[in-house]
């Protein structure tokens, strides 16, 4: 009996399988042909009218017919499958070269990036990066770091007054420069003491492509037992080569400022050119960056810090400048005039 | 300051390239800002002499003049010069060479014209012709010694090298200074010039006297008297220095002294010795108001800080600045008693900058001068009034002398040296490098040497002002490079400052620019978003001196520099600008009380606040980047709030304000746990309309002050529940003016709510007058366990009586 039930049932039951082409008609086939009340199920319950050794061969067959069925089914859904997904990876297809969708994007100022790569070099060399008020007294801005009233050098910082006055003696201006914060900084702190003083200066200047009024600065100042202007270089010639470049060199020259001595300016050498010439260094190969030199001993001994035994080198510089350099900007004017055509391309 | 190599050659010879030069000046700390040259004229200018002068058949303006350059070679060429003469050496160009227009001053090549008639193959120059001055009145007549044929370059070029002397070196503000320079740069000798004269007259003693009274403001006083000076005009030789230098040349007995100021660097000063009365100098203080005449005309009023020169009748001088227009030397001047003498810097720096008359004199002064040099300048002086003016010095001199001192030894030791610069130099190079710059270093075994400091040099007085020189000498490069060495310090945390870079990287984060504003700002501007008021009482500080009227006032608030910023980007902007800064405000101190933690005698600085301030407007984009049709609106502003608030671990809460200069119900005060943080919203149109912008505008500001006292610690892991979660929305009808913030919050105190996200807000025909629909999801979910259906059902109904109670809410169509 069961060959020649389950041989017609075999064949109609693959013919169904292969015309099933959506999964809708896969699963009709299922339920028809291996459901519970389907129709292998029903020749299997047909069974019972055979001998006990039919019934066993039979069973066998029917069993052997089950297992096919369903790796068919198995075969056949997953060919569909695939082939529902080709065709959906087909029509889905989509033109990669049009524009992405507009995210807002924000950058910091130019001038902020520079000065944090100055200050993460500094930092990663055990500086502390600390800030003071820009609306100073005249005494931590002057007089503590040896420019007393009428004292040549003045000439150096035009001044910019602010109209309030204490008492009649200390009147207040626009710091001119970030070094005040090496008097305030040595006044509440002992060596050993690495800072790095960043913040707004202000100046009386006529501007010009290479001047602005205000500017911003970083000052900096480590003081310890032991500290040569061997360190000074070596530090400043670290943080130029994290900031320019790792094949950067620097120079220093003798120079003059009053908290200072010996005093230094400090110039790297183009990273344009590289020391060659070339327009941005004015073709002399080298670019001023900083002034710099060993802490005044008798600034050391007033801050109550014994200038026998401690050393320490301050260096000040300005950011725009080197923003300039890094970024390719020939007018120090247009950092401040924020035009977003500018500032967003950083 | 500037110097000739000319003139530098008088004292040492470089022999070195003028670039060369230049550089090793600059590593030794006087920088070399430029180079000029003179002279670059080429071989077909020459030195030629005037043979023969005959009138132009053609002009009578014009002559033939026939020049000898040499040899038998002569040229017969038209020229129009009125001092022309025979017998006078000049500039000659021959055909082929370059010369500068008189007129247009355009360079040209020489080529053979007729002129009215008469062939011209040549010319004779002017100054202006060889670009030395502006001069064409005449032609160039040189000295009667300029070599015949030999080119002009030779006898008239020179390299003047622009200097920037630093503020202690007043010894670089002359000629032998930067010569003793060189020659320690080089090692060549030194030649110093001569200060020796004859003094055929009679003793000064007697016949002129000086009396220092303000001891405090004049160290030394040296003066000499020369008698029987025949005005004229100085040599050529001294007048050629002098205009290299950048002096123009007066008379003879005013250039000597510029020239001897520009020579050594002593400013010094002639006074008509007979307009002296009694011939007897007073060096005293000014008296209060008193008046006085300057050599420049000027009525000057003096005061008691200022130090006058001055005779029995009254100031003759400003000591160091300027003199008096009684006792000025003129054309009629036969005898001149000269001063010499030590002034105090700071008082001359004072005085002249009193009254607005700084000069080379003063500049000098200012840096310090030392006293020995005073006489040296007295005496070289003189020699040359002596023997350029044709006056008889009286024999001997006054000095006058009360600020005396000994001379400076400095002791220096070898620890110190390596302590500060890092290299141990041997004993002979300290010594040979500082004696090549005057001082002279004694070695005293086994560690120290004793220095002792030429007079030229008074801003050397401890020993790391030696060690410079040692330094400086060896050469910077020299100093080896180190890495810090020793414990690294505990690290100095601002935690403000910390709150502020974390607010730039939090606003940049969420799409906005970053802009940097000057701090400064204008009455004007701060009256359209301050209220006059505020600003009556709070006035903003003012600088005395500002760049312009554009930058009068410290600003106390970012508003008008990012509304001016803003308005400036919307004029090329179509779409969305977004832009913040992060900076200070400045509050005035004398208003506030004050702040514990400052330490004392700085109650006078103002409190500076960092603020970080924001402005939105123009319109979002479209899915392709172009301006939409939806205009940038508040609740963009304020998700750049949310996430810097969100950043920092705290939760704003937006309470509606009214604020000068913003629109109401549409502008709100930030709290953070109930306190001011800030304020958000609508820019005032009109307000908008005063900075030029004519859209929709949005500003916040947060004072970081403020929010830094609120911001939590690192927030710690909640971890996520494992139990699934039940998602219901909630549409409730309300009162038209409840804030769906209040809302939102009883919904997630409610039990087992774990959100609560606001997804519509309806006003309209469904819901009754007066009222609104808000539609929440609301999300129950439990840490322990799942939810079963009867106890969600259970806490929304007690959800629902909260708000009817609370809120009047009903839920929207039950």
């Amino acid at each position: 009996m069961p060959n020649d039930t389950l041989l017609p049932l075999r064949s109609e039951a693959m013919r169904a399988l292969a015309a099933a082409g959506e999964s809708a008609a896969l699963d009709a086939w299922r339920i028809e042909y291996l459901g519970r009340k389907g129709r292998l199920t029903g020749v299997l319950r047909g069974l019972s009218e055979l001998s006990i050794d039919e019934r066993k061969a039979a069973g066998a067959a029917a069993n052997a017919l089950k297992l096919e069925l369903e790796s068919a089914f198995e075969e056949r859904s997953e060919a569909l499958r695939r082939a529902a997904l080709a065709a959906s990876i087909e029509t889905g297809q989509i033109d990669v070269t049009l524009p992405a969708r507009p995210h807002p994007r924000g950058a910091l100022h130019p001038v902020t990036q520079t000065l944090r790569r100055i200050l993460d070099a500094f930092r990663s060399l055990g500086f502390s990066v600390v800030e003071g008020p820009e609306v100073e007294l005249d005494y931590y801005n002057f007089e503590a770091l040896r420019i007393p009233a009428d004292h040549p050098a003045r000439d150096m910082w035009d001044t910019m007054w602010v109209d309030y006055d204490a008492d009649g003696r200390r009147p207040l201006l626009l710091r001119t420069h970030t070094s005040p914060g090496q008097i305030r900084i040595m006044e509440q702190h002992a060596p050993p003491i690495r800072v790095a003083v960043p913040g707004r200066a202000y100046r009386v200047e006529a501007t010009d492509t290479t001047h602005e009024w205000m500017m911003t600065q970083v000052e900096v100042l480590a003081v310890d037992e032991g500290i040569s202007l061997a360190h000074m270089k070596g530090t400043l010639l670290d943080v130029m080569r994290r900031v320019l470049g790792p094949e950067r060199r620097i120079r220093l020259n003798c120079s003059y400022f009053p908290f200072v001595e010996p005093g230094a300016e400090v110039a790297v050498d183009c990273f344009v050119c590289n020391g060659a010439g070339c327009a941005t260094c004015h073709h002399s190969g080298w670019i001023e960056m900083m002034g710099a030199g060993m802490v005044h001993p008798e600034i050391l001994d007033k801050m109550g810090i014994d200038s026998s035994r401690f050393t320490g080198f301050a260096a000040g510089m300005g950011v725009e400048r080197l923003a300039m350099q890094i970024y390719g900007v020939a007018d120090i004017r247009d950092f401040y005039q924020n035009d977003l055509r500018m500032l967003q391309q950083f | 300051m500037r110097v000739s190599l000319k003139w530098l050659r008088e004292y040492v010879d470089p022999r070195l390239a003028p670039e060369e030069l230049a550089h090793r000046l600059t590593m030794a700390g006087l920088a070399v800002d430029a180079i000029a040259r003179t002279g670059d004229w080429g071989a077909d200018i020459r030195v030629g002499e005037v043979v023969a002068v005959e009138p132009h058949p053609g002009a009578d303006w014009l002559r033939l003049a026939t020049v000898g350059v040499g040899g038998e070679e002569r040229h017969r060429v038209v020229c129009g010069a009125p001092n022309l003469a025979v017998g006078q050496r000049v500039a000659f160009a021959t055909v082929g060479a370059r010369v500068r227009d008189g007129h247009t001053g355009k360079q040209s090549v020489l080529k053979p014209a007729v002129i009215r008639g008469v062939e011209s193959a040549g010319m004779v120059l002017s100054e202006r012709e060889l670009g030395l001055s502006d001069e064409h009145e005449g032609i160039l007549v040189l000295p009667a010694d300029a070599p015949l044929g030999e080119p002009l370059a030779g006898v008239l070029g020179d390299v003047v090298f622009e200097l920037s002397v630093t503020a202690n070196r007043a010894d670089w503000l002359s000629v032998l200074g930067i010569a003793r320079e060189v020659a320690a740069l080089t090692g060549e000798a030194l030649r110093e010039p001569s200060l020796t004269y004859e003094a055929a007259g009679p003793a000064i003693k007697g016949r002129a006297s000086v009396e220092i009274q303000a001891k405090d403001l004049c160290r030394r006083y040296v003066a000499t008297v020369i008698t029987g000076i025949k005005h004229g005009p100085a040599p050529q030789w001294m007048q050629e220095r002098l205009i290299a230098l950048g002096q123009r040349p007066i008379s003879n007995v005013v250039d000597v002294t510029n020239y001897v100021m520009l020579e050594l660097g002593q400013p010094l000063h002639a006074f008509d010795y007979d307009r002296i009365a009694n011939h007897h100098i007073i060096v005293r203080r000014g008296e209060d108001e008193e008046a006085f005449q300057t050599l420049d005309g000027e009525a000057r009023t003096l005061t008691r800080d200022m130090l006058a020169i001055a005779d029995e009748a009254g100031p003759v001088a400003l000591a160091g600045v300027i003199g008096g227009l009684e006792s000025e030397v003129t054309a009629k001047t036969s005898n001149i008693l000269l001063e010499s003498a030590t002034f105090l810097g700071a008082s001359v720096r004072r005085t002249s900058m009193a009254l607005k008359a700084r000069s080379e004199a003063s500049l000098r002064f200012e840096k310090g001068l030392p006293p020995d040099l005073a006489m040296v300048a007295s005496q070289r002086a003189t020699k040359l009034l002596v023997e350029v003016c044709g006056g008889t010095a009286m024999a001997g001199c006054i000095d006058v002398y009360p600020g005396k001192q000994r001379e400076l030894r400095v002791e220096v030791t070898r620890e110190r040296i390596a302590r500060v610069i890092g290299i141990d130099p041997p004993a002979t190079k300290v010594r040979a490098v500082l004696g090549g710059l005057g001082f002279s270093a004694r070695w005293i075994p086994p560690d120290r040497y004793v220095v002792r400091v030429p007079y030229w040099r008074p801003d050397v007085r401890i020993a790391d002002d030696v060690i410079e020189e040692v330094a400086r000498s060896i050469g910077y490069d020299e100093v080896p490079t180190k890495a810090l060495e020793g414990a690294i310090p505990a690290p100095i945390v601002q935690p403000l400052r910390e709150l502020r870079e974390r607010a730039r990287d939090l606003l940049v984060e969420a799409g906005m620019q970053e802009v940097i504003t000057y701090s400064t700002t204008t009455m004007e501007a701060l009256a359209r978003v301050m209220p006059a008021e505020d600003l009556a009482i709070y006035p903003p500080y003012r600088i005395l001196n500002p760049i312009s009227a554009e930058h009068e006032y410290l600003r106390p608030t970012l508003r008008a520099s990012l509304l001016q910023t803003l308005a400036s980007n919307l004029r090329y902007q179509d779409g969305a600008v977004a832009i913040f800064e992060t900076a200070r405000v400045y509050e005035r101190a004398d208003l506030r009380a004050a702040v514990a933690g400052r330490p004392p005698g700085e109650e006078a600085l103002p409190l500076e606040r960092e603020q970080a301030t924001g402005a939105v407007s123009g319109r979002r984009l479209d899915r392709w980047g172009r301006p939409s049709e939806s205009p940038m609106d508040f609740f963009e502003a304020k998700a750049y709030v949310e996430s810097l608030l969100r950043g920092c671990n705290v939760a704003g809460e937006y309470v509606p304000l009214n604020e000068f200069g913003m629109v109401p119900g549409r502008t709100a005060e930030v709290r953070v746990d109930g306190v001011r943080v800030g304020v958000i919203g609508q820019v005032h149109p009109e307000v908008a309309a005063a900075f030029d912008i004519e859209q929709e505008a949005y500003i916040f500001e947060i004072t970081l002050d403020a929010l830094l006292l609120l911001v939590g610690g690192v927030r710690q892991l909640a971890p996520a529940s494992r139990f699934p979660a039940v998602e219901q929305d909630l549409a409730l009808v309300v009162a038209r003016d409840t804030p769906a913030a209040g809302v939102q919050r009883a919904i997630e105190a409610s039990p087992l709510v774990s959100e609560a996200r606001v997804f519509d807000v309806y006003t309209g025909d469904q819901v009754p007058a007066g009222k609104k629909s808000l539609a929440f999801a609301v999300r129950y979910q439990s840490a322990d366990h799942t939810l079963t259906d009867e106890e969600v059902a259970k806490a929304q109904r007690k959800l629902l009586e909260r708000l009817r109670r609370e809120f009047d809410a009903e839920l929207r169509g039950g």
